[in-house]
């Protein structure tokens, strides 16, 4: 038989969203498949399976990642944040109030990733130029066309954040 | 077959179809109105707008209205969410349903209360009489039956008596979407649910001659493999399970034949030279038309387009019995049910479509076709509901692209320059292919199966919509014209409608022409369309949008340049006017894009807003960046970095101004600015460089190709 085609499940333990758990899966699946399958987990999307879009964005130790394209072994003993653990309807993210506020999307699709990508801009500068975010978002695509509603809704919680 | 009303005229929007009141709406007993639309959300905010409007009608708060999935097995027959008319369709049908449930409610509230009906208001859901005489829409439901057609006697308000159209409400979906709550058909999980994949050939027409099944067999989880013919599905219990068989059937498959596509680098000469279906689509004759002096002849192009949503298509199935449920972001419910029906061979009442959120819809992509997949591979799944989601390559390959298309514009001048006749002829495929509008399906699975249907080559509507030919007939008053159309009876590469259709590439060689004229005559392009254009709210946008974009004291040359075009779309819908300011030598940035659209009534000014700024972004993107790329076997633009679109960097400034006209119908403003974008880009681009680039899109090699050429 051939050993690539049999997925070898092993037990890994992760920390997503601030919580600990511990999955059954082959450790070179892509850990998005993980977060929406097994732990249900859906608000990161599959948009290509390349790291090309942008739509399953997470963030590993703070840092915004392809989800689809990073394998499980890669995340373990990790902090994962996903878009579900950004913020709640009663306690929102200021990234999510301002999405909100600006109606800074159309189908939105894309949205999580790019929620995730402001998060990691912002934790590392909290007063980032336009073209900065526009630089750092330029590894998510959006293809709505609600690009600008996003930037300013970028800038307008960096600096609701730094009023904080 | 269409209801009308006592007085024998056509009931308004979807009402002609669908007349029956409860079809519509009800009145539920926990205080809530369900309303039940027939158009579905794409990511354009329709449910927001509906809300506003039965919001309005009823007199009731719009969390009251709780607005019902559509599906087959009860919501109205709308045909297809397509062509900017939810709000004409659907909108002015629930308007005028609810306007007339309102005085229905009133009768009975004024009979129950002892009052005349013309004392009573409604106050968030209750109706209030003279001395506090109360009672509501939940009391009265069980006494009222909206199961009687409309009447079309009701007269929905007046405009200056709305309170929530004509206001930016917050797009209801939205809180969802920001907080990852599960709303699209993605994130839809049934019990025991399996995932399924299709395996598929490059080339259209292939046939599978090699299939090795043994290796993805041998995979934890395989549950199934389903074979029709050339289609070839497998069944898993996981979606990583289902790759992995899906990849280790791919190495093991070969397939011969199919289509072979054309030259990439000769697209515009293949067009041309295509056996076709050639008709006069319009033609115009006045006495004006002199004997011309000059001539000028221009040839435009625009290539393939993806669709390019960032979700790849998804679909679920579950059979049960001899029928099967379907679960789909299809554009069109009931079309899809019937071409599903044709095809599995099962009367129509077998077959129920439910309708769930996919991701950004910009036409008819391959929502349709991954629902024909799912139904088949859940016949293997034996009673298991089954999900079938599209590769990324899948979705930039094999589902339907926007056509390529060839315009070629001619007038005849006098002495002073001045146009006497006008003759625009275009090559390209028809513009549709959807499922369900003609007699033989069009689902790509269905030209798979061992008993295949013919693949179909698409056609075009009839104008004033219209397909290729969409916005082909000027918006000028030009003394004469022939508009020409020639449809290719050949379709090896796959396409149906795009966002905006034909009018995309006619608008843009319209403007561009018009823009080419005014420069042979050294007049300002404003001035020159102005000079040949009498409609008055046409005139209007352009104004404004001139006027918002500094025109007359705009500053070009050193690699900066403005362009202006307008159009109204379909010749009966939104009229928008755009200036474009670019900036650039080899490659080009689009600065800022100022646009203005007449829309007729608003419903929702943010979300017109958003559509408009939308459709001009994604514009800006098809005209500098997108053209699908082949060699004769296959589709080699497979993945976003062999085709890109318009990152954020690269996104011009976009300003909206939207002219109001709250007594006027409401037209849609999904496609309005495609192609007048494209023309002011293309205009602007010759304002900077002088160079007219008239293939689309407006890359370096094609800048330079047009500087060879001129």
């Amino acid at each position: 038989m051939s050993g690539t085609s049999k997925a070898m499940a092993e037990r890994v333990k992760l920390r997503v969203n601030g919580a600990e758990t511990a999955v059954e899966a082959d450790p070179a699946s892509p850990l998005l498949g993980v977060l929406r399958e097994t732990l249900g987990l859906t608000g990161s999307r599959f948009g290509c399976g390349a790291g090309l879009c942008g739509a399953c964005f997470v963030l590993i130790d703070g840092h915004a990642v392809p989800s689809c394209d990073t394998p499980l072994w890669a995340a373990a003993g990790k902090e994962v944040t996903t878009v579900e653990g950004l913020g709640t309807p009663e306690h929102p993210h200021p990234l999510q109030q301002a999405f909100i506020d600006e109606q800074a999307m159309q189908c939105g699709y894309c949205v999580s990733g790019i929620l995730m990508s402001a998060a990691a801009l912002l934790r590392r500068n909290a007063d980032p130029s336009e073209a900065e975010v526009r630089e750092v978002l330029d590894r998510n695509l959006c293809r709505c066309g609600a690009h600008n509603r996003m930037v300013r809704a970028v800038l307008k919680a960096a600096r609701e954040m730094g009023a904080a | 077959m269409s209801a009308t009303t006592q007085q024998g005229k056509a009931l308004p929007g979807s009402l002609a179809a669908n007349p029956l009141l409860a079809q519509w709406l009800r009145f539920k007993p926990e205080g809530t109105v369900e309303v039940s639309p027939g158009k579905v959300e794409i990511g354009q905010g329709i449910l927001t707008a509906l809300t506003q409007i039965v919001a309005d009608e009823l007199d009731v708060e719009p969390a009251r209205v709780k607005l019902k999935v559509a599906s087959t097995a009860g919501s109205p027959n709308e045909g297809v969410t397509s062509g900017s008319l939810s709000v004409q369709q659907c909108g002015i049908a629930l308007r005028h349903a609810c306007a007339e449930a309102r005085a229905m409610f009133l009768a009975a509230a004024a009979e129950r209360l002892g009052v005349e009906a013309g004392t009573l208001a409604v106050e968030d859901g209750t109706i209030v009489g003279p001395e506090n005489a109360r009672t509501s829409y939940w009391e009265l439901a069980g006494f009222v039956s909206l199961d009687v057609p409309a009447s079309g006697k009701a007269a929905p308000k007046p405009a200056a008596a709305r309170r929530h159209t004509g206001h930016s409400a917050a797009r209801v979906d939205i809180p969802d979407k920001v907080f990852g709550r599960p709303r699209y058909i993605h994130d839809l999980k049934l019990p025991r649910m399996l995932h399924g994949r299709v395996l598929r050939p490059q080339a259209r027409g292939a046939a599978l001659v090699a299939l090795n099944e043994e290796a993805a067999r041998t995979v934890a989880g395989f549950v199934a493999l389903a074979r029709d013919g050339n289609f070839v599905g497998v069944l898993a219990e996981t979606e990583a399970a289902a790759e992995r068989c899906l990849a280790l059937l791919r190495s093991g498959a070969e397939w011969r034949g199919g289509e072979e596509f054309p030259d990439e680098a000769k697209l515009t000469d293949w067009l041309k030279s295509q056996p076709v279906e050639t008709k006069t689509v319009d033609s115009r004759e006045t006495a004006r038309a002199g004997s011309p002096a000059g001539r000028m002849r221009r040839q435009y192009s625009r290539p393939f387009i993806a669709h390019g949503s960032i979700a790849p298509s998804c679909a679920l199935a579950r059979w049960s019995g001899s029928g099967v449920h379907v679960w789909t972001h299809s554009q069109g419910i009931y079309n899809l049910r019937a071409e599903l029906a044709a095809v599995l061979k099962l009367p129509l009442e077998e077959v129920v479509v439910e309708h769930a959120e996919g991701a950004g819809c910009y036409g008819h992509n391959g929502a349709d076709d991954v629902a024909l997949d799912a139904a088949l591979l859940a016949r293997a799944a034996d009673g298991r509901p089954v999900r079938v989601l599209w590769t990324r390559e899948d979705e930039l390959t094999r589902a339907p692209f926007g056509a390529a298309m060839a315009v070629e514009i001619e007038a005849e001048l006098d002495g002073e320059g001045e146009i006497l006749r006008w003759r625009h002829e275009l090559w390209s495929n028809g513009h549709a292919a959807r499922p369900g509008r003609g007699s033989n399906p069009v689902l790509l699975a269905a030209s798979e199966l061992a008993e295949p249907f013919p693949r179909v080559v698409s056609t075009n509507p009839p104008l004033p919509a219209g397909g290729a030919e969409r916005n082909a007939v000027p918006i000028y008053d030009l003394p004469a014209w022939d508009i020409v159309s020639h449809r290719l009876l050949v379709m090896p590469v796959r396409v149906s409608a795009l966002r905006s259709l034909g009018a995309f590439a006619n608008v843009f060689a319209i403007e561009s022409f018009i823009d080419e004229l005014a420069a042979e005559r050294g007049e300002d392009p404003v001035a020159f369309r102005l000079r040949h254009l009498g409609n008055p709210r046409a005139r209007a946008v352009l104004e404004a949008a001139a006027g918002r974009a500094g025109w007359g004291s705009r500053r070009g040359g050193e690699g900066t340049g403005y362009g202006v075009a307008l159009a109204r779309y379909k010749n009966m819908g939104a009229y928008c006017a755009v200036v474009a300011e670019v900036e650039g030598e080899e490659d080009i940035r689009v600065r800022r894009l100022v646009l203005a659209v007449d829309v007729g009534e608003v419903i929702n000014p943010d979300g017109v807003k958003n559509q408009i700024e939308g459709g001009a972004i994604q514009a800006t993107s098809w005209t500098l960046k997108e053209a699908v790329r082949f060699d004769r076997t296959r589709i080699t633009s497979d993945n976003w970095e062999d085709y890109p679109i318009l990152k954020f960097s690269e996104v011009p400034a976009v300003e909206v101004e939207i002219l109001s006209r709250p007594e006027e119908p409401p037209m849609g403003a999904g496609e309005a600015a495609q192609g007048p974008v494209a023309g002011a880009i293309a205009n602007a681009v010759f304002d900077a460089l002088g160079v007219r680039v008239r293939s689309l899109p407006i890359t370096r090699d094609n800048i330079i190709a047009a500087m060879e050429l001129s």
